[in-house]
C-alpha cells in the first residue's frame, strides 16, 4: 500500500511539473510579447519578424532537435509557406489573412514532405548536402519562374484584408505583431501537445537510436517523413505571417543564409527545447539588430565571435546551458 | 563546335580549381572528422594576401603566390590551435556553428580592413594574353589552372602513396585510434594536414581569383561549393574529389552556357541524384 | 506441432567465404533453444539473418505460417519476432517507464498519436508498471537510462523485448557484459518469460545455457553440428573438437 502511494506520487509529480512549466512558458511569450509592444512601438516590423522567424526556428527544432536530422536547407518550408500565401494574394485575390496563413501552412506542408523525401535519402554529411542542394533548387525555380513570384524583385501586390473584417493590416504593424503573437502562441502550445505525445516520444526514440526504433517494429522513415510535413506546417505559417507583415516576399526567404542563420539561431538557442529554440532567435536576432545598429563596420564579426563563445563557454546552447545550470543548483539542494 | 571547346575549357579550369581548393578540406574531413565551413575562408585569406602583395607590395606572381600560402598557413595555425580543436569529435551541429562563427568573423575583418571592394591580384605578362593552338586559342590563365591543379594532384597522389608520411596518412584516415597504438604519431599527422590543406586552399584561392573573384563574401558565397565537392567525391579520397570537381564544373559551366537563366539549378539537382546514387560518395567504399 | 518459426537450409557467404552453412532449426511455442559456438561460427551472422537485417543467399525463414524470408526486420517484428541486443542499445535520454510505454503503445499500434499523453492513458500504464514490477525495476522508472547500472540496463532490454509480446524471443548474449554478482537476476528475469513463449537464446555462459535451455544446438564454421539436449552437448565429440580446437582449455570455453 505504501508502495503504490509512492508510484504514484513519483508518476504524479513529473506530470504536474510538466503542465505547470508549459503555464509558465505561455504567460512569459504573453508578458515579453506585451513588454515588447509598449517598449519598441515604433519597432513591431522587427518584433514581426522576430515571430516569423522564431516560427521557422521551431520548426527546425522539430527534425534536428527532437528527430536528430541536421539540415541546412530548412528556408525551403518557410520561403513556400511565404511564397504560397504571397501568391494567393497577388495572383488569386485570396487575401483573408486566416486563408492565407492557411495557404501558407499547406504549402509547408508540401515542402515539407518533398525536402524530407529529398533529404532523408542520406544520413551525416550526405544528408547536410541534399539539404543544401534543396534549398538552392527551391531559390532557382522561384527565381526562374518569376512570372509568378516575381524573380529577384520580389513578389509585391500582396494586400491582406482585415484580419476578422475588424483589423485592418495598419502602417505600424500592430495588427500584423498581434496576430503573429497569437500565432506564435497556438502553435507553441500545439507543439507542446506534440513533443509529450507518443508521437513525440517516437521521435526523441528515433533520435536516439533509429535501429532500435526498427526493432521496436516502428518505421524510422515514416516517423521523420510525419514529422517533416508537420515542420512544414509551422515554417508555412511563419512564411505566411512575414508575407502578410511585410508585403512583399523577396527571394531571400528561399535562402541558404536563412537557412543556416536559423540553424545558428536553434543551436543557439539549444536543441531539443521548444524554448531553446525561442531563446535562441530573439537572442541572435536582438544581438544582431543592436550589434549592427551600432557598428555596421564589426557587427558580422561579433555576430561570429558570439557564436564561437556560445560553443566555447555554452555547448548545450543558452536555453540548454541554462536549463542544465539550474538543474544543478536544484539537485545540489535537495 | 567552338562552345563544346570553350565550355571545355572553362569547366577544367574551374574544375581544377575547386579541386586544388578543397582537397585539402576532403583530407581533413575524412581524417579529423570535422564540417568544416570555414575552408573558403582560408582561401579568400590567401586572395587577399596575394592581391595585397602584388599590388600594394609591388611583389612579383610567384612570390605573392609564395607569401599568400605561408601567410594564410600561419594565420591559420593559432585558430586551429584554440578553436577547431576544441571540436574534433563534438556533434556535428557544435561543429557548424563554430566554423560559422569563424567564417563570420574572417568576413568581418577582411571587410574592415580591405573593404567591399572585389580584390584583383595582377596576372604577370607570360599568363594574360592566349595561347594559339592552331585550330582555337585559350587564355593562358585557364591553361596554368588546369595545370596547378594537375601538379597538385601530382604532388598529393606522391605525398600520400609513396611516402612515409603518406603510410600514416592513409592509417590515421582509416582507423586513427588503431594508427596511434601502432605508433603513428596521430597529432603530427593532423597538425601537418592542416597546415597543408590550408596551404592549398590559399593556393586555390590565388590561383583560381580570376574564376572566384575575391571579396569578403567570398568565404560564404563558395562555402557550400567545397562543401558539396568533397561530399560528391567522398571525404578523404584524392581519386573521388578530383572526379567530383570534374564532373560538378562540368555540369556548372554547361548551365551557365547554356541555360544561364537557370542559375546553379542543375548544378544541384545533378548534386541530388549523384548523392542519392552513391551516398558514400563517388569515391566511397562500403562499410 | 507446427513450428512457430524455423529456418530451412539458410546459406550466406560473404566474397566466397560461407559464414551461413546450411542451416535448418525450428521452434515451438514454449521452446527454450540456446544457440552456441565458438568465436567465429557465424552466431553474429545467423542473428542478422533471422531478424531481417541480412538477406540469405537461398534458403527460407518462416514466421507463424508464414514465409518471410523477404521481409525486412520492421515487418517481422510486426509478426512476432523480437529481439534484444547483445550490447544494450536503449535510448539513454529516457526513463525505463518511456522505454516500455513506448513498446507497449507501438504494440497497439498507438505510437503515432499526436495529442494525449501516456501517462493519461491508465492501460498502458497499468502495463507499463506491471513489466517493470516483474524485472524488479519499478523503483528505477523515472530514472535516465543512463543513470542506471549495466545490468539494470540489460534487465530493462528484456523487459522491451517483453513489452512487444512476441511469439518468438531471439535473446543475443543476454548476461553479456554483466559482472557474475549480478548473473543471478538476469536468470531470474528469463526464468518469468510467458511459458507459451518460443525463445532462441545466442549465449557464452554455459552455466546459463544449462540452467535454461531444453535444447542446444552448436554451430561451427557456420555448420551445425549438434542438435540436442543440454545433458548430451559435452559428451559429443565433434563440438568437444570444435571447442577444444580453437580454445587452450575447457575453462575458457564453459
Amino acid at each position: 500500500m505504501a508502495a503504490s502511494t509512492t508510484q504514484t506520487l513519483a508518476a504524479g509529480a513529473p506530470a504536474r511539473r510538466n503542465i505547470t512549466g508549459s503555464l509558465i512558458g505561455i504567460a512569459a511569450i504573453i508578458v515579453i510579447g506585451i513588454i515588447g509592444y509598449y517598449l519598441f512601438p515604433n519597432n513591431l516590423a522587427l518584433l514581426t519578424r522576430i515571430i516569423a522567424t522564431a516560427l521557422l526556428v521551431l520548426s527546425i527544432d522539430l527534425v534536428t532537435g527532437y528527430c536528430g536530422v541536421a539540415t541546412l536547407g530548412h528556408a525551403a518550408l518557410f520561403g513556400a509557406g511565404a511564397y504560397a500565401a504571397g501568391i494567393a494574394s497577388a495572383h488569386y485575390g485570396i487575401s483573408d489573412p486566416l486563408l492565407m496563413t492557411l495557404v501558407g501552412a499547406l504549402a509547408g506542408a508540401v515542402a515539407g514532405l518533398v525536402s524530407g523525401l529529398i533529404i532523408l535519402r542520406a544520413h551525416g554529411l550526405p544528408q547536410l548536402v541534399l539539404s543544401i542542394a534543396v534549398i538552392h533548387l527551391f531559390h532557382e525555380a522561384a527565381n526562374k519562374a518569376s512570372s509568378w513570384t516575381g524573380g529577384s524583385d520580389g513578389l509585391s501586390g500582396i494586400a491582406p484584408t482585415a484580419l476578422l473584417g475588424l483589423f485592418e493590416f495598419d502602417l505600424w504593424g500592430r495588427t500584423a505583431y498581434i496576430y503573429g503573437l497569437a500565432l506564435l502562441l497556438i502553435v507553441f502550445v500545439l507543439l507542446q501537445l506534440l513533443v509529450r505525445s507518443p508521437f513525440g516520444m517516437l521521435a526523441r526514440g528515433v533520435r536516439e537510436d533509429p535501429l532500435r526504433i526498427s526493432a521496436m517494429g516502428a518505421s524510422v522513415q515514416s516517423v521523420l517523413l510525419r514529422m517533416y510535413v508537420i515542420s512544414g506546417v509551422v515554417a508555412g505559417i511563419g512564411g505566411a505571417l512575414s508575407a502578410m507583415s511585410t508585403q512583399v516576399v523577396g527571394l531571400d526567404s528561399l535562402s541558404f543564409t536563412l537557412s543556416a542563420e536559423s540553424l545558428v539561431m536553434l543551436v543557439l538557442g539549444g536543441t531539443g527545447s521548444l524554448y531553446g529554440a525561442l531563446v535562441g532567435t530573439v537572442s541572435f536576432m536582438w544581438f544582431e539588430d543592436v550589434v549592427s545598429a551600432a557598428n555596421p563596420f564589426h557587427w558580422l564579426t561579433m555576430v561570429g565571435a558570439l557564436l564561437i563563445a556560445v560553443v566555447l563557454f555554452a555547448p548545450r546552447g543558452l536555453y540548454g546551458t541554462a536549463a542544465a545550470l539550474v538543474q544543478r543548483l536544484k539537485g545540489g539542494r535537495a | 563546335m567552338q562552345t563544346v571547346f570553350s565550355i571545355a575549357v572553362d569547366a577544367l579550369a574551374y574544375g581544377m580549381v575547386l579541386f586544388v581548393i578543397s582537397i585539402g578540406l576532403s583530407v581533413t574531413m575524412g581524417l579529423m572528422r570535422v564540417v568544416n565551413l570555414a575552408h573558403g575562408a582560408f582561401a579568400m585569406i590567401g586572395g587577399y594576401v596575394a592581391s595585397y602583395a602584388a599590388r600594394d607590395l609591388g611583389l612579383g606572381y610567384a612570390a605573392a603566390v609564395l607569401l599568400a600560402v605561408a601567410g594564410t598557413v600561419l594565420i591559420a595555425i593559432p585558430i586551429e590551435r584554440l578553436l577547431y580543436r576544441r571540436v574534433y569529435g563534438a556533434p556535428e551541429l557544435t561543429q557548424v556553428l563554430m566554423t560559422i562563427g569563424i567564417t563570420f568573423c574572417i568576413i568581418g575583418i577582411a571587410n574592415f580592413v580591405f573593404g567591399p571592394t572585389l580584390k584583383t591580384i595582377p596576372l604577370p605578362d607570360t599568363l594574360r594574353g592566349s595561347v594559339d593552338l592552331g585550330f582555337r586559342s585559350i587564355a593562358t590563365h585557364r591553361i596554368f589552372a588546369i595545370i596547378c591543379g594537375l601538379v597538385v594532384a601530382a604532388a598529393l597522389w606522391f605525398l600520400i602513396e609513396k611516402t612515409a608520411f603518406g603510410i600514416k596518412l592513409r592509417a590515421a584516415v582509416d582507423n586513427a585510434a588503431m594508427a596511434a597504438a601502432l605508433g603513428v604519431r596521430t597529432e603530427i599527422v593532423y597538425a601537418v594536414s592542416f597546415a597543408v590543406a590550408i596551404g592549398l586552399a590559399a593556393l586555390g584561392g590565388v590561383v583560381g581569383a580570376e574564376l572566384l573573384p575575391v571579396e569578403p563574401y567570398y568565404a560564404l558565397r563558395y562555402m557550400v561549393t567545397f562543401l558539396v565537392v568533397v561530399s560528391v567525391g567522398g571525404a578523404g579520397s584524392i581519386p573521388g574529389a578530383l572526379l567530383a570537381c570534374l564532373l560538378l564544373g562540368a555540369i556548372d559551366t554547361t548551365g551557365r552556357y547554356l541555360a544561364p537563366e537557370y542559375g546553379e539549378f542543375f548544378f544541384y539537382l545533378a548534386v541530388i541524384v549523384i548523392v542519392i546514387l552513391f551516398p558514400r560518395g563517388l569515391a566511397g567504399r562500403f562499410k | 506441432m507446427i513450428p512457430l518459426f524455423g529456418v530451412q537450409n539458410l546459406n550466406k557467404s560473404f566474397g566466397g567465404l560461407a559464414v551461413t552453412n546450411n542451416v535448418s532449426l525450428s521452434l515451438a511455442a514454449g521452446d527454450r533453444l540456446a544457440l552456441i559456438g565458438p568465436n567465429g561460427a557465424g552466431k553474429t551472422t545467423f542473428v542478422n539473418l533471422v531478424t531481417g537485417n541480412l538477406l540469405p543467399n537461398s534458403g527460407t525463414v518462416r514466421l507463424a505460417g508464414q514465409d518471410v524470408t523477404r521481409r525486412n526486420a520492421m515487418e517481422r517484428v510486426r509478426l512476432g519476432l523480437v529481439r534484444s541486443f547483445q550490447v544494450t542499445r536503449l535510448f539513454y535520454g529516457m526513463t525505463p517507464e518511456e522505454h516500455l510505454a513506448l513498446a507497449v503503445l507501438q504494440r497497439e499500434g498507438k505510437s503515432g498519436r499526436m495529442v494525449g499523453r501516456y501517462q493519461a492513458m491508465p492501460e498502458v500504464m497499468d502495463e507499463v508498471r506491471d513489466i517493470l514490477d516483474l524485472l524488479g525495476l519499478l523503483e528505477l522508472s523515472h530514472l535516465k537510462v543512463r543513470e542506471i547500472a549495466y545490468g539494470q540496463q540489460r534487465l530493462l532490454e528484456i523487459a522491451l523485448a517483453l513489452a512487444l509480446r512476441p511469439k518468438v524471443l531471439l535473446l543475443d548474449e543476454p548476461a553479456a557484459g554483466v559482472p557474475q554478482s549480478e548473473t543471478a537476476r538476469i536468470e531470474q528475469a528469463l526464468d518469468k518469460l510467458p511459458p507459451d513463449l518460443a525463445v532462441l537464446m545466442i549465449e557464452h555462459d554455459m552455466d546459463l545455457v544449462f540452467r535454461f535451455a531444453k535444447r542446444v544446438i552448436v554451430l561451427a564454421a557456420g555448420t551445425v553440428i549438434f542438435d540436442g539436449s543440454p545433458q548430451d552437448v559435452t559428451k559429443d565429440a565433434r563440438v568437444r573438437e570444435a571447442y577444444l580446437g580453437s580454445y587452450a582449455n575447457v575453462g575458457s570455453a564453459a
